[in-house]
């Protein structure tokens, strides 16, 4: 019991990890076309993530193992019912990821655009799409019994969770524009905190929608009905939002990104509290969800991976910072490889 | 359309391509770990720019490989649910430590080798580079520990309707990983160094930059010679390993029909596999084949017509496969010892320059097979033994597998096609030598 409910936070926490550090890699990709006017803009906006990116990434193929060493079913259910949008991120992934080291490669307008399109899809597509496959995972997926997955790619454009991939979209861009409020300068700079504004003014009303549709289109809320104390997670959620603007109007802004990173963590581990038990509910029969203890591996697995994570997670967290710390502030021209 | 043929196919496209990459980040994050070491010891400038130009080559063919492996990590859970159900328990748990104990080391660290030149001091920078290679090299132990699972499945019970994990150390020393560890990495590196061999070797027949490309043919011609050693060593082993706990797949590689001691060898075969025999023979030598499996001229070796028809690998590929990559694996020993031989006296050696650069692709071709020859061998199983592949594929639609295999192939062939030109392009230009 306890080792099956450590396992699933651990779980939540990784996505959350993800979103929370790619997140503001796939922020700056999507307003790449927009804020990017000069190719000095762009050679700021791609550098100032240069050496992030990859290391980002990892997480989410951290998640991806840890999904399928602690609970394997969830692994093979999730991933091939959500074959096709998954497959959809991969291949934006991949283009993302050639793109920043291609595009400087050859001198030439034509070909620059074409990475600049690759990395503009590259950012978006997995920002929106993350977003939709996670409301509807608190949705349920209808899929049965078997693991056999009854239904299409449209029915999860539902409303629900398209209103998901919106609110995704857009604290992945609030992040990001807060990680180019500290990393550039001049007019690139001014043009980001306006920006910032107003995808902040966007974000609020969603996010307030997104909570309140919870409310009918999932069961998140029982939880919060059984412990009312979660309703920490939420208020925190609500506070980080708002310190966004408390902070972008201070011109402090590693607070305010520190302060979008929150709102990210919090929004995901509102919807895990949730979940919990279930890691993966049937909008079929509640009786098919695949929760943290009808699925998980064996104690032996569970122990041993916690094990790994315990050590390596940790030391991970610490070299990735020393890494941010090593490159903290403003690239210099000459620094800038991409 | 067949979801589990095309899940297959998709699997091998999917992990062919990867491997195209993957060996090169291999072999060539050593050596220009090596050259980068050498620069901080010595101070010489030409160390220098050749961990700068290697490592622009090294860059563009890196970032390929990272973005195709992300791919396979999903796939076990998009195509082979079943699969993941049944030893996710004990698979899993591979894969997950790989990313968090070397995915990550890697990724954080390129980027830090990429943009911290300036950052960090020059003896820094070279660690960098050493945790680089290093952790690359660690993701493919921990990716074939995982593949020797499938291929001698060790450590488990079967409980609960599924495997499970009963001894952990028993998976991590499974004789069948640890062998091609031994084999695979050591294939890398001579990937990786006649890809800086072929290079130079084009610079040298164009008589520029003579010092700086003599050099680095000379590194790798060190790592090359020793690599293809170690290489055939290991092949060896690996092949008796086979023949102990695989002995279809050995049957399948020399195509060998009917049980027999002292079996002989054939050099060239062309199988006919309803008959279950061979059509031509070309070139048996009696008594190496049971040499080779059991290191004994007189032991008895089961042919493939002792298996049940349902339990029998594909035998023209397998033997078609194993052919070519021990034959190129002679090769490669004998143009390394050759080399060696000439290595002061490669301004005076056209002919061999030129094979060296016309070698370039070959041991792709030897890798590649390689793998064909290991995973096709293994079929009809998925885990040996265990699972059947035709088991273990997800219960999706095959139209979906189809339109993303089609996706496969049409965005791979554009990044192989736009990376390869890179590298090529880069290659030829040569490094930028700064005037004094
Ligand atoms: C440059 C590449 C290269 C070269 C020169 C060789 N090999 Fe190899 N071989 C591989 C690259 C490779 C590989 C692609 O890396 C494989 C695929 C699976 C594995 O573990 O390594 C492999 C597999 C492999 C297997 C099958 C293992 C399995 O079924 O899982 C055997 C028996 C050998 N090798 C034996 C040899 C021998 C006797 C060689 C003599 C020179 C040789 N290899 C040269
Ligand atoms: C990178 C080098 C590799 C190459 C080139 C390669 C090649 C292939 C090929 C050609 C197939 C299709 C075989 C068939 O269906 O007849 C295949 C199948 C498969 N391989 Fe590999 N493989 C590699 C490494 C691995 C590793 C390291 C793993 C596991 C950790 C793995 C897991 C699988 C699985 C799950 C399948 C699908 C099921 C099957 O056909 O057995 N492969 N691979
Ligand atoms: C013998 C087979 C394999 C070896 C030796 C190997 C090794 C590597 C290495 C060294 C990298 C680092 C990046 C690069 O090389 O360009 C890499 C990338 C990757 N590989 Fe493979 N790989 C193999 C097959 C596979 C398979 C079957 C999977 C699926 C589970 C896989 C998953 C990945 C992933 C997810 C990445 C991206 C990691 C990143 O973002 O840094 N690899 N692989």
């Amino acid at each position: 019991m306890i080792l099956e409910t450590i396992w699933f936070f651990l779980w939540g926490l990784l996505w959350a990890v993800f979103f929370m550090t790619d997140g503001f890699d796939f922020g700056v990709g999507t307003l790449y076309p927009f804020l990017g006017k000069s190719e000095d803009d762009k050679k700021a906006m791609i550098n100032s993530i240069g050496p992030f990116w990859d290391g980002n990434e990892v997480w989410l193929i951290t998640a991806g193992g840890v999904t399928f060493a602690a609970f394997p079913k969830v692994y093979a259910v999730m991933f091939s019912s959500l074959y096709t949008p998954l497959m959809l991120i991969l291949f934006a992934l991949i283009l993302r990821g050639v793109a920043f080291e291609f595009r400087g490669q050859i001198e030439d307008a034509g070909w620059k655009r074409i990475w600049d399109i690759c990395i503009f899809i590259g950012s978006f597509v997995p920002a929106l799409l993350f977003g939709v496959a996670f409301a509807n995972i608190f949705r349920g997926i209808p899929f049965d019994g078997q693991g056999v997955y009854h239904g299409n790619i449209l029915m999860l454009l539902n409303p629900y969770g398209l209103l998901g991939g919106v609110l995704f979209l857009l604290l992945f861009m609030i992040h990001g524009a807060n990680w180019l409020a500290m990393k550039t300068e001049g007019d690139l700079h001014t043009r980001v905190i306006a920006l910032a504004e107003k995808i902040w003014l966007a974000l609020v009303p969603v996010a307030v929608i997104f909570l309140v549709a919870s409310a009918f289109a999932t069961r998140l809320y029982d939880n919060y009905l059984a412990i009312p104390q979660f309703i920490v997670v939420i208020l925190i959620a609500v506070a980080a939002l708002l310190s966004i603007k408390f902070y972008l109007v201070k011109k402090a802004y590693f607070s305010a990104w520190c302060a979008s990173a929150v709102t990210i963590v919090s929004c995901t581990f509102f919807g895990i509290i949730g979940l919990f038990p279930n890691l993966f509910p049937s909008l079929l029969d509640a009786k098919y969800n695949l929760t943290a203890f009808n699925d998980s591996s064996s104690p032996l697995t569970l122990k041993i991976m916690l094990g790994v994570v315990i050590v390596f997670i940790p030391l991970v967290i610490a070299y990735q910072i020393w890494t941010y710390n090593l490159f903290k502030g403003k690239l210099a021209k000459d620094e800038m490889e991409y | 359309m067949d979801p589990v043929f095309l899940s297959r196919l998709q699997f091998a496209v999917a992990t062919m391509f990867h491997f195209l990459f993957v060996p090169l980040t291999l072999g060539l994050s050593i050596i220009i770990a090596w050259m980068e070491t050498q620069y901080v010891r010595t101070g010489d400038k030409v160390y220098l720019q050749m961990t700068k130009f290697w490592g622009k080559l090294f860059l563009i063919n890196f970032a390929v490989g990272v973005v195709t492996g992300i791919t396979l990590e999903f796939q076990f859970g998009t195509n082979w649910s079943r699969y993941s159900e049944y030893v996710g328990d004990v698979f899993g748990s591979l894969l997950a430590i790989e990313a968090s104990a070397a995915f990550f080391l890697e990724s954080t660290f390129i980027g830090i080798w990429i943009f911290g030149w300036k950052k960090l001091s020059a003896k820094a920078h070279a660690i960098v580079m050493w945790l680089v290679a290093i952790a690359g090299n660690l993701s493919a132990v921990w990716i074939l520990t995982a593949n020797g699972f499938m291929q001698h499945p060790v450590g488990y019970t079967i409980r609960n309707g599924r495997a499970e994990m009963t001894d952990f150390f028993e998976l991590l020393f499974n004789k069948f990983g640890i062998l091609e560890i031994l084999h695979v990495i050591p294939s890398a590196c001579i990937l990786g160094a006649f890809f800086v061999m072929g290079i130079s070797a084009w610079h040298l027949l164009k008589k520029q930059h003579i010092d700086f490309f003599t050099r680095s043919f000379r590194i790798a011609l060190v790592f090359g010679l020793v690599a293809s050693l170690v290489t055939g060593f290991t092949g060896d082993l690996h092949g008796t390993h086979v023949a102990e706990v695989q002995p279809a797949k050995l049957a399948a590689m020399e195509a060998h029909w009917d049980t027999q001691t002292s079996a002989p060898l054939v050099m060239f075969a062309i199988p006919d596999e309803q008959a279950g025999k061979n059509i031509v023979e070309i070139g048996k030598i009696p008594g190496i084949l049971s040499f080779l499996g059991y290191h004994d001229f007189n032991a008895t070796v089961r042919g493939l017509n002792d298996f049940p028809a349902d339990e029998r690998p594909p035998v023209t590929i397998t033997f078609a496969a194993f052919r070519t990559m021990v034959g190129l694996g002679t090769l490669f020993i004998i143009l390394m010892v050759y080399g060696w031989f000439r290595r002061d006296k490669l301004m005076e050696s056209p002919i061999f320059l030129k094979i060296m650069l016309f070698s370039i692709p070959l041991p792709y071709i030897a890798i590649e097979t390689g793998w064909v020859l290991a995973e096709v061998g293994r079929q009809p199983w998925i885990v040996y033994g265990l699972m059947r592949t035709s088991d273990a594929a997800s219960p999706i639609a095959g139209y979906q597998v189809m339109i993303s295999l089609i996706a496969f192939i049409v965005i791979y062939a554009l990044l192989g096609g736009v990376g390869y030109y890179l590298i090529a392009k880069n290659a030829i230009k040569g490094p930028v030598i700064e005037q004094h």
